[in-house]
């Protein structure tokens, strides 16, 4: 049998010569003829009724197309699951930057001077920030207990463990927002004309997201709608819903001024009104024996959704089902509650919910084992997951994973044991005290639950009558790689050269819907599906005996070329069909969550500067198990990518807000890590291999955002001997809790004993 | 080519060739390029000068675009994203950055180019230490900059001149 020659190679990233030349065209570098550009008239308070709206003097607004919530023909929402958003504001508000009026003009200076003259009178309402306002409910801003979404997770019987528990250990944390900050900000073209509806192309994760969005605003048919990806300069999660608001507005923008029209957002515009991770919080009550065995537990997650329900169901129920870690909890039980605030929809970013309740997790495995009196590492390993138990969900564990290996191996990679107590010798004279922190953790991969079976996505390949193979998904490629991967697979498949495949522009009228691009599904699931359409070229060219196994490049080409001229066309279609042996309880939320699980250990040394209580990350290791890696290139990029922004995550990166909005919406004051404040992000890889994946591979892009807060902060809580329970976790922070620092070994004893 | 009122002519050598704009004196470089010479190599990610992604270089010297009013390039040598490739070739860096992961989304990758390829001219074998200082005026949201890196230490390593189309 031929061994495998493209997977595991690093290829060229077939759109980097266009990445390196500047020749790939952004949303932003595309000029349309007769283009105007648009602009968003946006609330200015938290909540509250219009009551006029005043076009002021000084702008000739006879030269300027303006769109309100009047002009939308079909539905006024951007249609996602619940539908509660509007797509303009009428009437009423319910947060900073909601969208109320849109504007139009051919020169974007004017643009700008109309915007700040229209004039919006409201009828305020009293407002809400927080979550503990929201569950409050002094107001009911949303539903009827301004609650989107709650989940209940029971396993085993958790009220009766308590007597047995040698010590119950209790703690609460909480997480920020945090912006994705790609670098492009969203921005949309849209053009409208009677015979073929409307075209938008824009910076975007999910085409087929924003066609249905657009169909129920204009109440258009399929065929009517068209929506292109254009070069996506990052997303994060952070282009997988408001795009669909965005292209939203500049097709209406088009539909009545009969022009193409731009709109891009600046800074500070995308920072303010754009999505960002939802803040939450999560309250951990365990019961553990005299050795430190999770016994079981209560635990309670929540998050901050924002005015709207957007995504929110589905980031809480990713952060629910990861709440328990990596470990085997005889009984638990997990309430979590999605709920709404007047701040703008908190949506998706990279890790999706994981990061938040793994963060809790991971700072409270650090406080079991100071209660217990065990060391960090003997906590985890007393408690790892081992194949044959099951998750929280009573998913059971199939994979041949080994945690204890993994954790011995980041142990012995980062020096821990040595560089722990050389630490403690050294920090009691030192200015600069360094700590050393562990995160053991999992992610999902793909749709949670029965997701991907709603999903059903459809991926096709087609062979061209000139040998290249065409791969035809909706998946979008914004840095991760989407393109090169799945034209590693397809080649691997057909036994091609890299070079002689291609993937298709994201366009709805071009390509089949292969699903969203999120949730690490695309190298797994997608590349299954490719593999799988790939395979169907094949097996019709060799059916048909226009093509004999062991064939070169030319005998495909020719095949091609003769079933193409007998046939018309040579193309080939897979549908995702869930594994027979894959049961999920949405009701009682039990079952198998995911396919697979990717699995890591996570180790961050600092040093805590005792004069400006900043922090340094010294030294990362990022050890994990993904699966087959499918270009070690790639792979490595994602992980060094994701631990930058979990670093952020956990040390620089705090969203200020005011009355719901936030007020430092700049890269000047909204700090992300440069090239100078990273440390070397060491990062290594086991591949056990996955039956569900293209080659074995399993997810990869949003893991290693899970697991770099909490083994920073649990460095920081070791360098200083105190807890940490919040992130982000500024300069300003630790010198607070310094200030009334009761050590935390003495606090957490006292409390712990029962 | 004709000023409206105004506006100014401005004479700029482009990548090696001899423009001339006409726009109002305080309108930015960067819109100059992007509009007016269609170059769009360039990138506005932030409008003031935080993260780089507009770099280009003004008589040698790395500049963010966005912060510079086009009356102040007038008479200089500007070289964009655009003019490091020769012709359909790629340049020791730019290839060093496709084999070794430099880029990832890509919208930053211009500028981090004219960062690079400013860094090595100055110094052509700079330290780990010497490039990551180098970059930080740029950001990148996708690389937690490791492979940016190692690109231009690659490049470096390479001892190969060909940065690019850097004469004119």
């Amino acid at each position: 049998m031929k061994t495998e020659n493209i997977i595991g190679v690093s290829v060229p990233r077939k759109e980097g010569s266009d990445k390196v030349t500047g020749r790939a065209k952004y949303v932003d570098d595309i000029v349309l003829p007769g283009m105007l550009y648009g602009a968003t008239v946006r609330s200015s308070i938290p909540r509250g009724k219009i009551r006029r709206i005043g076009f002021g003097s000084g702008i000739a607004w006879n030269e300027f197309v303006v769109v309100s919530a009047k002009d939308i023909a079909g539905k006024n929402y951007v249609a996602l699951i619940l539908d509660d958003q509007p797509c303009l504001a009428d009437g009423v508000v319910n947060h900073p930057e909601e969208p109320i009026l849109l504007l139009a003009h051919p020169n974007r200076h004017l643009l700008r001077k109309a915007v700040e003259a229209v004039a919006i009178e409201y009828d305020p309402l009293p407002a809400l920030f927080t979550i503990e306002a929201s569950e409050a409910r002094a107001e009911i801003i949303w539903g009827t207990d301004n609650t989107f979404k709650t989940y209940l997770v029971e396993k085993g019987d958790v009220d009766s463990i308590w007597q047995k528990a040698a010590y119950i250990v209790e703690g609460e944390y909480t997480t920020g927002a945090q912006e994705q900050l790609y670098i492009e900000n969203n921005g949309m073209i849209a053009t409208f004309d009677r015979e073929r509806g409307i075209t938008v192309w824009g910076s975007l994760q999910c085409p087929y997201y924003v066609h249905k969005a657009l169909m129920k605003l204009f109440d258009l048919p399929e065929d009517k709608v068209r929506v292109v990806q254009t070069e996506t300069g990052g997303a994060f999660g952070g282009k997988e819903e408001y795009p669909s608001m965005i292209a939203g507005h500049a097709a209406l923008l088009a539909m009545k001024s009969g022009k193409p029209v731009k709109i891009v957002y600046d800074r500070m515009e995308d920072m303010a009104a754009t999505t960002k991770r939802h803040p939450s919080r999560t309250r951990h009550r365990t019961a553990v024996d005299k050795e430190g065995k999770l016994l079981g537990g209560e635990i309670e997650f929540v998050i901050d959704g924002g005015a709207y329900a957007t995504l929110s169901s589905v980031v809480l129920s990713r952060g629910t089902i990861h709440a328990g870690g990596p470990y085997y909890w005889p009984s638990v039980r997990i309430r979590a509650k999605a709920v709404a605030t007047n701040a703008p929809p908190h949506g998706a970013f990279r890790g999706f919910g994981a990061p938040q309740s793994l963060f809790a997790m991971e700072r409270h495995m650090d406080r079991i084992a100071a209660v217990v009196g065990i060391s960090p590492v003997e906590v985890r390993r007393r408690n790892f997951l081992k194949p044959g138990q099951t998750t929280t969900t009573e998913q059971a564990i199939r994979e041949p994973i080994d945690l204890d290996k993994l954790l011995d191996r980041a142990l012995e990679l980062s020096d821990y044991r040595a560089k722990k107590d050389r630490f403690r010798l050294e920090n009691e004279s030192s200015s600069h005290k360094k700590g050393i922190g562990i995160a053991t953790f999992l992610h999902g991969a793909g749709f949670t639950g029965s997701g991907e079976r709603y999903l059903a996505s459809v991926v096709g390949v087609e062979g061209c009558a000139d040998g290249r193979v065409r791969v035809l998904v909706s998946s979008t490629e914004f840095g991760q790689g989407t393109n090169t991967v799945l034209s590693q697979i397809a080649a691997e498949t057909l036994r091609l050269p890299y070079e002689d495949v291609e993937i298709a522009q994201p366009d709805t009228e071009k390509v089949p819907n292969s699903g969203p691009t999120v949730a690490s599904r695309t190298v797994m699931v997608v590349g299954k599906l490719v593999q799988s359409a790939a395979s169907g070229i094949l097996q019709t060219l060799l059916a048909s005996g226009s093509l004999h196994e062991g064939y070169s490049r030319d005998d495909f080409r020719a095949a091609c070329a003769k079933h193409i001229a007998e046939r018309g066309e040579l193309k080939s279609w897979a549908r995702y069909e869930a594994p027979s042996d894959i049961f999920w309880d949405d009701q009682k939320y039990r079952g198998e969550a995911y396919a697979a699980y990717t699995w890591a250990v996570y180790i961050a040394e600092i040093t805590v500067d005792m004069a400006s209580y900043g922090v340094t990350v010294d030294d990362f290791v990022a050890l994990q198990e993904v699966g087959r890696v499918l270009h070690p290139v790639l792979a490595r990029g994602q992980i060094t990518g994701g631990v930058a922004q979990g670093i952020g995550f956990a040390l620089y990166e705090k969203v200020a807000w005011r009355n719901g909005r936030m007020q430092n919406g700049q890269m000047t004051n909204y700090i992300m890590p440069t090239s100078a404040d990273l440390p070397p992000i060491r990062v290594y890889f086991e591949e056990l291999g996955n039956v569900h994946g293209a080659f074995g591979a399993k997810g990869i892009g949003e893991l290693p955002m899970d697991g770099p807060a909490p083994a920073i902060v649990n460095a920081v809580a070791d360098a200083l001997d105190a807890n940490f329970d919040s992130i982000p976790l500024l300069p300003e922070d630790i010198f607070e809790a310094m200030k009334q620092h009761p050590r935390a070994s003495d606090s957490l004893a006292a409390q712990g004993v029962r | 080519m004709s000023a409206s009122r105004g506006q100014c002519e401005i004479h700029m050598t482009v990548n090696g060739e001899d423009r001339t704009v006409c726009a109002y004196p305080m309108t930015r470089l960067l819109d100059v390029l992007r509009e007016d010479l269609g170059l769009t190599g360039a990138k506005e990610g932030c409008g003031e000068g935080e993260c780089g992604s507009c770099s280009v270089l003004m008589n040698g010297t790395l500049v963010n675009s966005c912060l510079v009013p086009v009356l102040q390039a007038q008479g200089t040598t500007i070289i964009t994203v655009e003019g490091l490739a020769g012709g359909s070739h790629l340049g020791a860096l730019q290839q060093a950055f496709l084999e070794w992961g430099g880029a990832q989304c890509g919208i930053c990758t211009p500028g981090i180019l004219m960062a690079a390829t400013h860094l090595l001219t100055r110094q052509p074998r700079p330290t780990a230490g010497e490039i990551r200082e180098a970059l930080s005026g740029n950001l990148c949201r996708c690389t937690g900059y490791a492979q940016i890196c190692e690109a231009i230490e690659q490049a470096s390593a390479r001892g190969d001149s060909d940065l690019g189309n850097l004469d004119s």
